[in-house]
């Protein structure tokens, strides 16, 4: 079993933090806003707000879900198509 | 696929709901405006969640067809895209036109409440933002753009 999370950054936030994806090191399941705590303590999150939109597994997601290890989960800034 | 690189049709999208039933077919096509905010824009740039923004195309083009007996074909551009070219595209088409405008209005309104796509708009000054909706002034700041010496 694959003991990290992976996130996905996109636009403005994988410009903060310099990446597009990160893995998590996680041994067990923790919720969304735990990820985006540990996201905002690194260098350049603390501009993450904290409470951004977010997807598990393709699906949004609310900060208090869980996520395990092996699941993606995505931060998402406010949406801009069309 | 509802997501593309490559410049979008409108023809070939309207050809792809047509039908002798479909008397009434409606389309959207949303194109790069040259301002934003009271800025000249020059060029934009989508980037998209693809899986996610693929998925959701298809939960919406689904859900349209069990709201509105229509058929729906949808396109959303990715990549840089100048002031003009098509960024998005919706054909609708029904039996009538009632059910094909509201059809599209619907498409299009839930687009962009709903599909993971982002825009990074180039000025005519040479700076870039992020397109924030929910910013004050409509943009959060953007990296500086890679000089090209």
């Amino acid at each position: 079993m694959t003991a990290s999370i992976s996130v996905l950054l996109f636009a403005r936030y994988a410009e903060l933090l310099g990446a597009e994806r990160l893995e998590l090191a996680a041994s067990a399941p923790l919720t969304v806003g735990a990820v985006i705590e540990r996201l905002r303590s690194l260098p350049g999150g603390a501009q993450l707000p904290a409470a951004p939109l977010c997807a598990v597994n393709l699906r949004q997601a609310r900060l208090a879900d869980i996520v395990a290890p092996g699941d993606e989960v995505a931060l998402l800034p406010p949406l801009a198509g069309g | 696929m509802y997501l593309t690189h490559d410049p979008i049709d409108v023809g070939s999208l309207a050809h792809a709901v047509h039908s002798p039933a479909r008397g009434g077919l409606v389309i959207f096509a949303g194109q790069v405006r040259d301002h934003h905010e009271g800025r000249a824009v020059r060029r934009l740039e989508y980037s998209a969640y693809p899986a996610m923004a693929e998925a959701e195309c298809r939960a919406i083009v689904d859900e349209a067809a069990t709201r509105w007996p229509v058929a729906v074909a949808l396109r959303h551009r990715l990549g840089v895209l100048e002031v003009g070219e098509l960024a998005v595209a919706v054909a609708v088409a029904g039996a009538h036109r009632g059910e094909a405008f509201q059809a599209c209005r619907w498409i299009i309104d839930e687009v962009k409440r709903r599909v993971p796509i982002w825009k990074r708009e180039s000025y005519a000054d040479g700076s870039e933002a992020w397109v924030d909706p929910t910013a004050p002034g409509g943009t959060m700041p953007a990296a500086a753009p890679e000089s090209s010496t």
